[in-house]
This record gives C-alpha cells, structure tokens and sequence, in this order.
C-alpha cells in the first residue's frame, strides 16, 4: 500500500515542457570538418579557435564512448543531431529590446524574467537558448566593478587573449569523448573574469534552455577568479517535453587562481522524459576546477531533471591549503538514471576536501554515486571527508555507491561514511499521525534529507530547489 | 455519550487476527489503562485507533463524539483530536522538531478553519509548553528525534500532545525504556494535561506507571480481548499477583518491574 501511494506521489507533470514558437536558424544534422568551420565562420571566431575546434574533431574521431559507467542507453547517433541552432535575430546587443518577445516569454514562464526591473535582485543573468547566449543582465553594474560577464561568443571577440590563456586549461580538448566533442562543436556558453582582490557584487546565473528539436547543446562555461577574488555562480537548466532524447555535453572550468573562491550551484531540471522512460535529455558533462594555492572550490548541484546524468563535477586541489567542496542532491525517478560524483585530485600540502552526496531513488530511477578521491605524494597533509547517503522511496528503484580512493602520502587522513536509507512507512505514519498529509510529509522528509546540501546553495536557489523537489515527488494533485 | 466508544472491534495482520472484539468506552475527562501480557494486542488497539495502514478492520466500529472515525485517514484522525503517542518515537533527520510541530498543529488548524499560528506566536506557545516536560529551546531545534535518548524522545511525545492539545490521547507503552526520573517528569507532563474535556488511553505493561498517572478505569486485555475491566485496585492486584493470576502466560509477568530494554 506505501509502495503504491509512493508511486503515485512520484508520478509528476514537468511543468518546464513547453514548446517556444521561434524561428531559428537551424544546421542541417551531421558532424564533419566543414560542420565545423561553418560553425565558426557563422561566430566569426579568430583562426585559433578553429584550430582548436578541428584538433578537438580530429581527437574525438579516434576516442569511443565510455561505457564504465552504470546506466544504459541506445546508441547515441551522432550524425542525426544537428550541432548548431540559433533564434533568429540579430547577435547580441545591450538591449533586451532586441530579443525576440517570445524568447523574453519563455524565460519569464520558467520564471526568470530578463527584463531588468522586475528581477530577483542582486543576480546578473546570462540566457542561453539552444546554441547562444540571449541576453546577459545587470553588465554596467559589473563593469563598473571591473567583472567581466558575458556570453562565450561575446568574450571571443571581446577578450581573445583570455580566452585563448584558459580555454582548455582545466579540461583539455582530449580529456574525453564527451568534453572533446563538446570542444569540436561547442556553440555557446557564459565567460566570467573577477579581477584580482574583487568580491563579485552580485550572483552571477546562467540559464539554459533547449528548445529546438533534434539539437544538441554543447555550451561551454569558463570561470576565472584571480588572486583574492570571489564569486558565486549559478546554474538553472530546463527544456521542452519531447519523444525524442536530446543531448547535451557541456564542459565547465573554473580556473581558482591563489586566494580565490568560486562558488558553483546548479540547479539542474532538463525534461527527464515520462513515465515509460520515452524522451528526456542525456546529460553528459564535464566539470572541473583547478584551485591554485589557498583557493577555494565548492560545488553544489541539485539534479532533478534529464533521462540520464553523466557527471563528475572535480577539484585539482593544486595549490597548497587549498579546498575542494562537493555537495550534491540528485534525483531519479520513473526510469531515469543518474550516474554521478566528484573527483578530488589532492596534489597541494594541506589540502582539504569534503564531499557530501544525497542521492534519492523512486519509481523504477536507478541513482549512483561515483567519486574519486586522490591523494598524490606531494599531497603532504591532506584531508578529505565523504558522506553518501541514499534515500529509497519505493521498492523498485536502486542506489549504488562507488567511491575509489588512491592515497600514495601516508600522512593523508580520508574518511568515508555511507548510508542507504528507506522512507519508511514508521515515518510517513508518524507524521500523518500528527495531521500531515502524506504529500507534504514526504516531501518534508526528503527535504529533511537534503538540508546539508540546501544549506549550501545561496538563498533564491535553495528555495527554488526544494520547490522543485516538491514538485518533483508531487501526485497529480493541483 | 462517551468520548470514545470502541465496539466489537475485530482487526488483523495478513491472515492473523489480533483484535478479536474489543468493547471499550472512555468518558470525556476519563483516563483509562489498558494492561495486558505481551503479544496481548494492546499496541494494535493503538495503532488501529490512530489509523496505520499495516492492519485491517474487519469488523465493529469506532465512534469519537459519536462520529465514525475508522473511515478516515490517520491525518484526519489527527485533525479530529487523536493523538499517539508512540512506544517508539520515529527519527526524521534534517527536519527541525519546531518545524515538524507547526507544520503538524498548522495542518490541523487549516482542516478546522482556523487560521495558521505565524513562526513568532508558535515559538511562543511552544515554549511555554515545553516547560511541562522540561524540554530546553536547544533542543527543540534538533532534528526531530533524531540522537534523542529514550528519555527525550518520550518526553517530546509528551510535548507534541501539550502542543496539539488532542480530544483523544493514546499513550502506547510511554513507560518503556524510561529510569524512574524520566518516568515521573513524562507523568508529570500527563498529568499536567488532564482535563475534564480530554480523555487518554494509557496502554502499559506494567502498573508501576499507574503509581503516578492514576487510572479511572483498568482493563486486562489478552488474546485480543478485554477479559477483566475494574477500578484502580484491578492494577493493584495485577502487581501482586501477576499475570498468571488471571490465568495469562508472559514470559516477562513481573509486572512491577520496570525498564524494558531500549530499542
């Protein structure tokens, strides 16, 4: 009978699924060598860049796709997807005037309004939908601070010598066959430069969207925070319901340069597909950040949505006293899976990471954690602390833990704890008992589960992620 | 009219039936005990009165205020003025004590159209509250149960009724796991709650509890039935007797000793 109640108030509509009516110019499917250079000449982007892109080609030609990790998939084709589609409008200017109305419509329905005045104060959006960047918000307030926010294609042009300084410095173009395709193809994606010693005034957010159909997204994020500097970024993903799985393989760096912070949230809700597992978005990206002495890393992710997670987002904790976070949320429901983890890669003296993990099953989802832990032998002192719990609602779903750790410095102190947990019928009881509905107790246990993870996301987001939680594990009650 | 009318109440798990015709009427204002060997049914009774799914009904009635209570959902129950509180406490970690309670007495508040008591005004309430089971505010912020000692946890029961303020509470065994000095502060607390509106249902082992939350009513229930109901010096001759007097068997009749082992 809980089974069955549980598996009712999982069944939940996507409310994200809509389709926006907008014109886009949009590449026939298929990958090749002159996919690509169309794809740059249409960016206008500098020789380098090109190159860049056809080495990435060039390598991801000889590379397989990976198969170690625990979910399963239908062959992905990847000449049947088309790798560039773009509204059709004018590229970016300062004005929102100029984005087409439909596109202002679609991020004000996700509730992300662009248009200046009526915003969540305090957080500088950068829109992406499918392969470009829409629309970027509050840029005079951060140029006067000397921040630098601005979509991918923007800073080619705007700031190549960055660019070219960083781009692949985290993950290069051969890390894997996900991040080299997403190098060969990459279309759009946000750049941010805190200069040294400067507290970025306000979050900075990007939001993506794939609306076409038959398209992949290949967005790029590079984040670099020099010496001193802080930031915090977040990250918000949605896409319309379709039949058809969409791919998207994303790469982000984040460069921690010494005394820097960056703080990374995602909240992640690409249509997970329905309740026969038709559709959805496979979601496989590359995530990582190199901390230089005394930075500081911290990743949050919140995944509630896409058919399949494939992510790891990393620290390279190069620096000594330097410190890599990593605090996750994922969900999986219906037949979605999600494989996903951390690497924290210790190299510097007195390295610290904390890794803390909440993964959450119901219907038939299948959630894994896969983390690294790595102490190499200049890593004198380091510390490392991990937590993963797993919460089952239902009896068909399944959560597995798959931590690896290679210690080569006997000085290094690694902790591990894991604990795989129930929704128990003692506890929904419990809470009925005392007048809570079944509905609200539930989504109150989880949210209880996930508190060390919500804790960690900035104000705004923590809100919209037990939002999304609720809905994500509402019945079809209004 | 009785509070709580139980009549010919049959129930089972599976295929196995465990009430076998229960007749019980509690006044308002009235505490019954409810004593009986184990494996008597007595925490079944509570746990169909409060509504848990595990158990079938299948046969008699219930009636509270002369109103059908066995058709509704346990959080309608709740609504209507039933309280559990529960032989063992369930942990739910990452969610606050405060929080859990307001949302709980707020979801009754709403069925019964009142309006919502604010963060503010339940902070207070609860506070003064808290003072019957001598909970401090430190505590109230944990995570609801979770690390609590056996002692807390019954002690917060406690608290949750004084907050809830219920028509019908059933006490299930609170005097399990307790030392004699959390025994007396819960009692305490229970005594604290007494009301000539109020009617409590005390289910225990032993009659050690019934030395400080005084019974109107004693019943014996064995074999899924109330075999022998009295005053107050039914209990009495229990203790000095035992269980074996009325012909019961329990393997742990010592029905003055106290302490059960902890879960």
């Amino acid at each position: 009978m809980t089974t069955d109640t549980l598996q009712e108030l999982t069944r939940r509509p996507y409310a994200a699924g809509f389709v926006s009516a907008v014109e886009a110019d949009t590449f026939p499917p298929g990958l090749n060598e002159d996919v690509i250079r169309a794809l740059s000449e249409k960016k206008g982007e500098p020789p380098f860049l090109l190159e860049w892109r056809l080495k990435s080609y060039r390598h991801w030609l000889t590379l397989r796709e990976p198969t170690w990790q625990a979910v399963t998939y239908k062959p992905i084709d990847y000449q049947a997807i088309s790798y560039y589609s773009a509204p059709r409008f004018k590229p970016k200017k300062d004005s929102l005037d100029e984005v087409d109305p439909e596109i202002l419509r679609t991020y004000e329905k996700l509730g992300i309004p662009l248009v200046e005045q009526q915003r969540l104060q305090n957080v500088a959006v950068d829109a992406v939908f499918d392969s470009v960047s829409v629309a970027t918000t509050f840029k005079d307030k951060l140029a006067k601070a000397g921040v630098i926010f601005c979509s991918f294609s923007e800073a080619v042009r705007e700031h190549p010598e960055l660019l070219r300084k960083y781009l692949g410095s985290v993950v290069p173009h051969s890390d894997n066959f996900f991040a080299a395709l997403n190098s060969a193809v990459f279309s759009d994606g946000s750049f941010v430069y805190i200069p040294k010693g400067v507290r970025c005034p306000m979050e900075l957010s990007t939001y993506f969207r794939i609306n076409a159909a038959e398209t992949g997204q290949f967005e790029r994020t590079l984040i670099v925070a020099d010496e001193g500097s802080y930031v915090s970024y977040l990250e918000g993903c949605t896409a319309p319901q379709r039949d058809t799985n969409q791919l998207h393989a994303a790469v982000v760096e984040l460069v921690a340069l010494k005394g820097a912070t960056i703080k990374y949230s995602t909240v992640q809700n690409w249509y997970p597909g329905d309740a026969e597992g038709k559709g959805g978005i496979y979601n496989f990206v590359t995530k990582r950040g190199i901390a230089h002495e005394r930075a500081k890393i911290s990743w949050t992710q919140v995944e509630t949505g896409s058919a399949i997670t494939w992510k790891y987002p990393s620290v390279i904790l190069k620096g000594d006293d330097s410190v890599g976070e990593f605090y996750s949320v994922a969900l999986t429901n219906n037949l979605q899976q999600a494989d996903t983890g951390t690497k924290m890669v210790h190299l510097g003296k007195n390295t610290r990471s904390t890794i803390v993990s909440k993964g959450i099953s119901a219907g038939r989802g299948q959630n894994t954690y896969r983390g690294l832990v790595k102490v190499l032998k200049s890593a004198e002192n380091a510390r490392n602390y991990t937590q993963c719990d797993s919460l089952l609602l239902g009896d068909k779903c399944g959560a597995h833990t798959v931590p690896y750790i290679e210690v080569k410095n006997a000085s290094a102190q690694v902790e591990h704890e894991a604990s795989t947990s129930k929704i128990g019928e003692d506890q929904l009881f419990y809470c009925r008992q005392r007048g809570i509905s079944q509905e609200d107790a539930v989504s109150m246990i989880v949210n209880g589960f996930c508190r060390q993870v919500f804790k960690e996301l900035p104000m705004e987001f923590a809100v919209e992620a037990q939002k999304l939680l609720g809905v994500s594990l509402e019945g079809s009650v209004g | 009219m009785a509070l709580l009318s139980v009549r010919n109440l049959h129930a089972r798990v599976g295929d196995k039936d465990i009430l076998k015709g229960i007749d019980l009427e509690v006044g308002a204002g009235e505490v019954h005990a409810i004593m009986g060997p184990n494996g008597s049914g007595k925490s079944t009774l509570a746990s169909v009165l409060a509504g848990r799914d595990a158990y079938e009904v299948t046969q008699g009635e219930v009636l509270l205020d002369g109103k059908p209570l066995l058709e509704l959902a346990p959080e309608a129950r709740a609504a209507e003025g039933v309280f559990l509180a529960f032989q063992y406490p369930v942990e739910i970690p990452g969610v606050g004590n405060l929080h859990f309670l307001r949302t709980a007495l707020n979801a009754q508040r709403r069925v019964k159209g009142l309006e919502e008591l604010d963060a503010m005004d339940f902070l207070q309430m609860a506070k003064e509250k808290s003072k019957l089971v001598q909970l401090d505010a430190a505590f109230m912020n944990r995570s609801v149960n979770e690390g609590f000692s056996g002692g807390e946890k019954k002690r917060n029961e406690i608290f949750q009724m004084a907050v809830l303020e219920p028509r019908l509470a059933i006490l299930d065994e609170t005097d399990s796991g307790l030392d004699i000095d959390a025994l007396r502060t819960v009692a305490g607390g229970v005594n604290g709650l007494r009301s000539p509106q109020r009617s409590m249902v005390v289910i225990t082992h032993y009659q050690r509890l019934l030395d400080y939350i005084v019974p109107d009513k004693v019943h014996v229930m064995a074999g899924g039935r109330i075999i022998r109901s009295g005053g107050r010096e039914l209990a009495l001759e229990l203790e000095e007797k035992g269980y074996g007097w009325l012909g019961l068997q329990d393997g742990k009749a010592a029905a003055t000793k106290g302490g059960e082992a902890r879960r």
